[in-house]
């Protein structure tokens, strides 16, 4: 009997007796990978990507399809000449694609989505090294190469809804228009100036506007953000310094509360505070340095809006602070807890 | 505030938490390492085929920093030689082989009266003369703790019973079954070291200990005593961080407790003093979690120099082909290569995992999502740490506070891209100390 019970624990052992795994600790992981961080951020920005579709019809799909599969195409055919592992499954070239259909209009040729994506993909990521190398954004860079590009075309309007058939300027293009705004009705939250053509902060809201295809509903982007919030994907420090920046300073240089809420729902601001500047790779690594982020798109944003000849200053203030990120990163550096003044600590 | 800025909220896995502490069979032998506390080794003062009892001083103190080592178990000294250890690969150590009797030294303890009349000097030297060092992991001798020196008074003393290590449940045992000798070897500390306060700092997850300390201090006639509820989180029991939580007082980069008048003592450590003092026993044995893949875990208390292979069976074995085997807990602990280590007197844990329990995901690019830099309790930057380290741009990383880092190994968990951060920066600490320190 005792020898019975003696033999499968040998038996055992001997199967153990292969070489332990070493390696350093800690010996747990969080779950979390690039991997799901990515695809869950494309999961956060469904909503965005369902509102687009649900104002500007199928055109909008094709435009999202076609980004997404430039992206992806592109990474994996770069990835298969250079010999490495493809790794498009990690989510992030699907990522690029969708964010940067979310910046396009419904209304762009399809040729110009895919040259955008290409774009994206081989000189604001692969020039710069591949995944988490990239200086700038890829989805703006992407974008930033169209507008240089195609102006034109990226200025063309999609008409708002079937029954629509004007075709309608975005709100911000509109403020540009009128140098002059009269008195607002702010208890109404209508605007007498502008009838028909001049949407209401609701609509505005919920995205019935017209505008880039995934920019028009702030409460799909803010869906989306908080499902980011939730899961711990963002911190608070760069959309929140952004977005209360630029209330902040519209409130200040138009000295008027309605307008200020106008510039917070239109436009990219809620897209690319929560998503954009809120990319990890292009963005500031210390807590400081996200402040210092946030607040200077805020700025960038409010001056270009304000005082620049373009109705939108979103996408060049992430890109313009892209390029600040190292030195941000590098003039912030935290000191370590119990840090002694240098005097004396050395 | 009773917690510190960063840290992480791991899956806590405490699964043998509210099993009773048991005690293990007598081991047919033990393996002693004369290194089993930080500072310079004990010396052997036995010889092959001398025959010991327990509580046997087998290795004297190498020095100040140093305390000896007793036979755990009666019977013959086997041999002196190099064997496995658990942090230091291998090195000498005395081997025991078990008569089967477990006959004692005998042992003196002090009365509550003699107690009263110990002058702080013979508190210490009974405490270094019983082997005790901080079993909480570091294992650094006690005595040293509490003499600090004349220009450093000591006014706060901490009792650690935050045991933030997921799985690992001995402190929290210790605290439920033996509160009475903690706190009494904790209330032996505050004298030896003459301070005011003392806080008993325990983390919320463990609310039956806080209902056991709550009472205990209640009855009790200690004056100066306060129960600190630490919140939930890794590392809260990290000796900075509790000095923190508990006082508000950041002790300096590079400096000890002592420079901002603390002295932290683990909850094991305290019992130990108890014990030393009030029994006049050694520190022969110690609680240790066996948990993680085996079949049953379990807190026991083992003597020292049993073999974690021994425990293991104990527990039933573990539930599929080891993969790891770690000694201590998930976060700081350290991966064996054989089951063949001791126990020595800082190991908290033996913790098993199999192939399901390890993470394949492969290491990518890091992607600058600054979780290390969020969850960093130190405020260093990990990822720029780890990418000095990996460019051998060793003085850089030491410019950058590499020095500071505890290790507690926050940011390679949070890491989604799987860069083996401590694993660098102990890399570059290493060569910093080796290359660029002096010279």
């Amino acid at each position: 009997m005792a020898d019975e019970k003696t033999k499968p624990v040998k038996a055992e052992k001997k199967e153990e007796d292969e070489p332990y795994i070493l390696s350093t600790s800690p010996h747990v992981r969080n779950p979390e990978t690039v991997r799901s961080i990515m695809w869950d951020v494309v999961l956060a920005l469904i909503p965005a990507a369902a509102a687009g579709v649900y104002f500007f019809g199928a055109d909008a799909l094709l435009v999202i399809l076609t980004c997404i599969v430039a992206c992806v195409a592109t990474e994996a055919a770069l990835q298969t000449w250079f010999g490495k592992p493809v790794t498009v499954n990690d989510g992030s070239a699907v990522l690029t694609g969708l964010l940067l259909a979310l910046t396009l209009s419904a209304g762009v040729p399809l040729w110009m989505a895919a040259i955008g994506g290409a774009f994206a993909i081989v000189v604001a990521k692969y020039a710069f090294g591949g995944l988490g190398y990239n200086i700038f954004n890829p989805a703006l860079t992407g974008r930033a190469f169209l507008m240089a590009s195609w102006p034109v075309l990226m200025a063309a309007r999609m008409p708002l809804g079937a029954a629509d058939a004007v075709t309608r300027a975005t709100p911000l293009a509109l403020l540009k228009v009128y140098t002059k705004i009269p008195a607002v009705d702010a208890t109404t939250g209508a605007t007498p100036l502008t009838g028909t053509a001049f949407p209401s902060l609701l609509d505005m809201f919920w995205g019935n506007i017209g505008g880039m295809l995934g920019e028009t509903s702030a409460a799909a982007l803010l869906l989306g953000a908080a499902y980011l919030f939730y899961k711990g994907i963002i911190d608070w420090r760069i959309p929140f310094t952004y977005v209360g920046s630029v209330f902040v300073l519209m409130l200040v240089l138009t000295q008027d509360l309605m307008f200020t809420e106008f510039h917070v729902l239109t436009g990219g601001l809620i897209l690319g505070a929560f998503f954009m500047a809120t990319d990890y790779v292009s963005s500031p690594i210390t807590k400081r340095g996200r402040i210092v982020f946030g607040v200077g798109c805020g700025l960038l944003t409010a001056v270009i809006r304000q005082f620049g000849g373009l109705p939108e200053g979103v996408m060049y203030s992430i890109l313009i602070m892209n390029g600040f990120t190292p030195l941000i990163d590098r003039l912030t550096a935290p000191e370590p807890f119990g840090a002694v003044p240098k005097e004396a600590g050395d | 505030m009773a917690t510190f800025i960063g840290g992480i909220h791991p899956q806590y896995n405490k699964l043998s938490a509210s099993k009773p502490a048991e005690t293990a069979p007598l081991p047919a032998q033990v393996v002693l390492p004369l290194s089993q506390h930080i500072g310079a080794p004990a010396k052997a003062v036995v010889a092959k085929g001398d025959t010991v009892k327990v509580g046997q001083v087998i290795a004297e103190a190498g020095g100040f920093v140093s305390v000896p080592i007793h036979a755990t178990i009666s019977g013959t000294v086997k041999e002196i030689a190099t064997r496995p250890h658990p942090s230091k690969g291998r090195s000498p150590a005395i081997v025991i082989e078990s008569d089967g009797e477990d006959s004692w030294v005998e042992l003196s303890g002090c009365s509550k009266e003699d107690v009263e009349k110990l002058t702080v000097e013979e508190l210490r030297s009974i405490i270094q003369k019983a082997g005790i060092v901080g079993l909480g992991g570091a294992a650094f001798p006690t005595h040293v703790k509490l003499s600090p020196p004349k220009d450093k008074p000591i006014d706060v003393v901490i009792l650690n019973g935050a045991e933030c290590e997921p799985f690992l449940t001995c402190d929290h045992c210790l605290m439920l079954e033996m509160a009475e000798k903690v706190l009494s070897g904790f209330e032996l500390v505050k004298r030896s070291v003459d301070a005011d306060k003392a806080y008993v700092c325990i983390e919320k997850n463990k609310p039956d200990a806080l209902k056991a300390f709550t009472k205990l201090l209640e009855q009790s006639t200690f004056s100066g005593f306060e129960l600190v509820p630490l919140d939930v989180k890794y590392p809260q029991g990290a000796e900075k961080m509790l000095i923190y939580a508990a006082s508000g007082r950041k002790v300096p980069t590079g400096g000890l407790p002592m420079d901002v008048g603390c002295v932290v003592s683990n909850v094991g450590t305290c019992k130990a003093i108890h014990e030393a003092v009030y029994e006049g026993k050694p520190l022969v044995e110690r609680a240790v979690t066996v948990t993680g893949a085996v079949k049953e875990p379990k807190n026991l208390v083992v003597r020292i120099g049993t073999s974690a292979a021994e425990l293991l069976e104990l527990c039933g074995g573990a539930r599929g082909p080891i993969r790891k085997l770690i000694g201590g807990g998930p976060m700081m602990g350290m991966a064996q290569t054989t089951s063949e280590i001791p126990i020595i007197k800082g190991s908290s844990g033996v913790l098993v995992q199999i192939e399901t329990d390890i993470d394949d995901a492969p290491e990518r690019p890091c992607i600058k999502c600054a979780k290390c830099v969020d969850v960093c309790p130190m405020d260093l930057m990990p990822s720029i740490l780890g990418r000095l380290a990996r460019k051998d741009r060793f003085q850089e990383a030491a410019n950058a506070h590499v020095m500071d880092c505890f290790e507690c190994g926050s940011c390679a968990y949070s890491c989604p891209s799987r860069i083996p951060l401590v694993h660098w920066i102990k890399h570059a600490k290493n060569m910093f100390n080796k290359t660029c320190k002096g010279g």
